[in-house]
């Protein structure tokens, strides 16, 4: 196989629908469990007996088996501990963990790019013991009810946990997914009314926040400096009701000449449920001058920036802004040979594969408002969802282009591309529309009126919280 | 299983629309209420904790120092219909009539229910006061609200966000 379109950091698309031998089978065994956590593990559950043994069978010949093993029995029994909670945890991570590395060898085939180096392990976390154990136990609750089980009662058990880890900072990221997931869970009781479950979500979010209390999980890699020309690509926007957080992918130039590589620089922020829109640009804006530079089109020269494993630690002291540099330019150009950063272990899960790819040449359909682009004769799911509402990247703009940078993903069964931006063509030139053309402010006329609304929205909150907090 | 509930994206919940947030600066459907803190006219210190309950109707409305409302005697006060009229807004007027068991499609069967209709239809329930024994909890859930405001942004990356995509179109 030649790489598509012979140049550039184009994508070979062949390599994303072919078949992947045990994939099927071993999210099999995640939806049978994702079933059985639905239901609820507090009493016996015979009908429910082949989701966990069908996990423990998944993970045989593994170290977790013996005790995946036990804790099956357990749980089918009515009589899961904590402990045997982990364990059933650890090995649906375990399965999701494997089902991302083929997942990602056939996207490193896709890209022909090489892998980074895996960065040392986390060390040196600060223990939270109390509120971890009151986290775990909340969730092992969750576990026993089920999701058909929850009541306002329980659900509202979390508040108190969340409040105390919000204010270490140190505990921000199990605050942040158990604030989420709470909000989402207290917005669906009773769980017995509901008309369906998002039983991979919820199942995702409970493991992923059950291995977060365990000492050492959060802890992030050992970091090294970064020294040299930061060229974005694009920015991906993540946001629930009380948090958002941008993220920044970027081609990073070292100054030693050493390889290049895909890095991200991350800015996130809690936040009330009303700012949204442009006001969750303002809010993160002060704290990263990239999203400036990302708005305006720029490189930044970093200095001794703190990069730990494919994520720059930000901080503006480290930064100054550099030369024009055009995200198409650096997605032709550049974007092929630079190296895509290892995952960590706890995050080896394929909601976390955002892999930027360049794209062009493709068609676009279009059915009952899903867009598909066609690369190559295969099929390819395009995520125009998860596009930020403040910005001028429409599905109109994105149905009319002709090429776009991208973030490769999976789920629910098949690869898709969440764009970042796209270029079309208007009177034979070139015009780029960029996802996170207003993250640094913005004079378009839409854009400047949705910047004012979310300023007054601020301001009447913060005015409120001057008065009423310090009283 | 259907691709959504095999999704790990699968949207739940809609984001709140944007609206503006000086009279009426917090609203939440909450343990069977529509609920929320509507902000003094006259006195910029002061504010209104009101509600109306799913199903019943019933209604209460006092400050945040527990005093009961003058307006809301036997009727719903300006202070719950604004409620109603931003929560609108906010959620849309489907999802508001729908947590509240609000059935306005008798007052406008063809029409989509409005923050008007909403409001018709539970007046002329005759809704009963309730007391105001809920004020102080939505009260103090405000406060923990707008505490979002003085939490440290931060640049350590949230890996787990990733489960929390952005609802561009939906907004
Ligand atoms: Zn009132």
């Amino acid at each position: 196989m030649v790489p598509l379109g012979g140049g550039g950091g184009l994508m070979r698309a062949d390599s994303l629908t072919a078949t992947i031998d045990g994939l099927d089978e071993t999210l099999a065994a995640v939806d049978a469990f994702d079933l059985a956590l639905e239901a609820g593990l507090l009493r016996p559950r015979p009908d429910r007996a082949e989701g966990l043994t069908g996990l423990a069978h998944a993970v045989a010949g593994t170290p977790l088996a013996a005790r995946v093993a036990e804790a099956a029995g357990k749980a089918v029994a009515g009589a899961a501990t904590e402990d045997h909670f982990l364990a059933l945890a650890a090995a649906r991570a375990a399965l999701l963990g494997s089902a991302h590395d083929a997942l990602t060898a056939r996207v490193e085939e896709a890209t022909g790019r090489p892998r980074g180096e895996e960065s040392a392990p986390a060390h040196g976390e600060r223990q939270a013991a109390n509120l971890h154990t009151a986290a775990r136990s909340w969730l092992c609750d969750l576990a026993r009810r089920g999701w058909r089980g929850i009541d306002h009662d329980v659900v509202a058990g979390a508040a108190r946990i969340v409040s105390a880890m919000l204010a270490d900072p140190a505990l921000r990221r199990p605050a942040t997914l158990l604030d989420g997931f709470a909000a989402e869970l207290a917005a669906s009781c009773p769980g017995a009314s509901l008309a369906r479950v998002p039983a991979r979500r919820w199942a995702d979010l409970w493991t992923r926040a059950m291995l977060l209390t365990l000492p050492g999980a959060s802890g992030t890699p050992t970091a090294e400096t970064a020294t040299g020309r930061l060229l974005p690509l694009g920015v991906d926007l993540q946001e629930h009701a009380t948090a958002v957080q941008a993220q920044v992918h970027a081609v990073f130039e070292p100054a030693d000449g050493s390889a290049p590589r895909l890095v991200r620089a991350s800015v996130s922020a809690p936040k009330p449920d009303t700012v949204v829109g442009a006001g969750l640009w303002q809010l993160l804006r002060p704290h990263m001058s990239l999203l400036t530079a990302l708005g305006e089109g720029r490189s930044m020269d970093l200095a001794d920036m703190p990069l730990a494993g494919g994520d720059l630690i930000w901080s503006d002291e480290h930064a100054r802004p550099g030369e024009p540099a055009d995200p198409f330019a650096t997605a032709r150009v550049a974007l092929a040979t630079a190296a895509d950063p290892a995952t960590a272990p706890l995050d080896r899960h394929p909601a976390r594969i955002a892999v930027p790819v360049f794209l062009e040449g493709y068609t676009v359909r279009k059915d009952d408002g899903a867009l598909t682009f066609t690369v190559a004769g295969h099929p390819l799911a395009v995520d125009a969802d998860r596009v930020p509402a403040a910005g001028p990247l429409t599905p109109q703009a994105i149905a009319g282009s002709a090429a776009c940078i991208g973030l490769l993903r999976w789920d629910a069964g098949a690869y898709r591309v969440q764009p970042l931006a796209v270029e079309t063509i208007v009177r034979k030139k070139a015009v780029a529309v960029h996802a996170g053309a207003w993250a640094g402010g913005t004079a378009d006329k839409a854009g400047v009126r949705a910047e004012k609304a979310a300023t007054d929205a601020l301001a009447a909150l913060r005015e409120r919280a001057g008065r009423l907090l310090r009283k | 299983m259907s691709d959504w509930e095999r999704s790990s994206t699968a949207r739940v919940t809609a984001p709140a629309r944007p609206r503006k947030l000086a009279k009426v600066p917090f609203v939440e459907l909450a343990d069977g209420r529509l609920q929320g803190v509507v902000s003094s006219g006259s006195d910029i210190g002061r504010v209104y904790v009101s509600s109306v309950a799913a199903g019943s109707y019933t209604f209460a409305c006092s400050t945040n120092n527990n005093r009961p409302c003058g307006g809301a005697r036997g009727a719903f006060c300006n202070h719950i219909r604004a409620l109603i009229g931003e929560a609108v807004l906010q959620y849309g007027a489907e999802r508001v009539a729908r947590c509240l068991k609000a059935e306005t499609e008798a007052a406008a069967p063809d029409g989509e229910p409005t923050a008007q209709s909403i409001t018709a239809v539970m007046s002329a329930a005759r809704p009963p006061q309730g007391d105001t024994a809920a004020a102080a909890p939505v009260f103090s859930r405000f406060l923990r609200h707008l505490a979002y405001l003085e939490l440290a942004p931060s640049t350590e990356p949230l890996p787990e966000m990733q489960w929390f995509p952005s609802a561009g179109a939906a907004a």
